[in-house]
């Protein structure tokens, strides 16, 4: 299992969504390593289709689909949680389900 | 507190997204005003604007008047366009002002590094409190109300007991 954390150091919710997802790794038994990448400009952005920081990645598969498409910028990105909240990181149910 | 950071409220004039200039001498009566960098696109302002509605709401009849700026570049962050600021207050019911400082001048006059960034100032326009609305950006973990407290202090005419507290959120826009 392939799994990528892409970020920008802008935004100051990387590490957060980082621990949160090596919490449902434990949780889950998974014993996969997180590859970092930090994304540092708008064409590395580009290139990446990386549509804010964090964005995470499983088996290239994004655990938001709804937001992968957005834009591609050097911004914090916006997760919806299940109650409709907004929040700079995806919900451990987000990642649960990307990860079942 | 920050040097880096105004100590007296910077003069302004900036266009209302109520289509409206606002300046700083419009708020002389409160005896307490809150600026607040603000925008559309970061979540932890979305996360962050409901609760900072209510502020505006909550203490509205004390006088307090909350103004909300927006001083992003719109080149790089078209969200934060003039015309889709006036279409999130529309949309999102906001109760306080919300400008939009093209030229990026009361941000640099703010000291202003993030976004949502709070400033309070008290009856003589002088820094009472800076930084965070509340200590958490899920509202139903929040355990200090910082911006409540220090309107609190201010209103009573004291110093709030936190008066600085390091704002977490996006980074301000700049124009490069």
């Amino acid at each position: 299992m392939k799994i990528e954390l892409l970020y920008w150091e802008g935004c100051p919710s990387h590490p957060e969504a980082l621990a949160l997802l090596e919490d449902v790794l434990a949780e889950r038994g998974i014993d996969a390593e997180v590859e970092l990448r930090n994304v540092e400009t708008d064409e590395e952005a580009q290139a990446l289709r990386f549509p804010g920081s964090p964005t995470i990645r499983i088996d290239g598969r994004d655990v938001d689909a709804a937001g992968a498409g957005s834009r591609p910028a050097l911004n914090c990105r916006i997760y919806h949680l299940p109650d409709g909240r907004v929040s700079p990181i995806p919900s451990r149910e987000q990642l649960e389900e990307a990860l079942s | 507190m920050s040097t880096a950071l105004a100590q007296t409220a910077p003069q302004f004039t900036l266009p209302g997204v109520d289509g409206s200039d606002h300046s700083l001498d419009d708020y002389r009566d409160a005896p307490a005003l809150v600026l607040v960098q603000s925008c559309n696109h970061c979540p932890y302002v979305q996360a962050w604007e409901g609760r900072l509605n209510a502020v505006a709401r909550d203490y509205a009849d004390r006088g307090v008047r909350v103004v909300a700026i927006s001083s992003n570049d719109v080149s790089s962050h078209p969200e934060d366009s003039f015309e889709e600021m006036q279409r999130r207050a529309r949309s999102q019911g906001f109760v306080f002002d919300y400008l939009y400082d093209e030229t990026q001048e009361v941000a640099h006059a703010l000291g202003a590094e993030r976004t949502p960034e709070v400033f309070v100032y008290d009856g003589d326009r002088r820094l009472a409190y800076h930084g965070l609305v509340d200590d958490n950006r899920d509202e139903t973990a929040v355990s200090a109300h910082y911006l409540r407290d220090a309107l609190d202090a201010v209103l009573a005419g004291e110093t709030p007991a936190v008066a600085d507290t390091a704002p977490v959120g996006c980074t301000v826009k700049w124009r490069s």
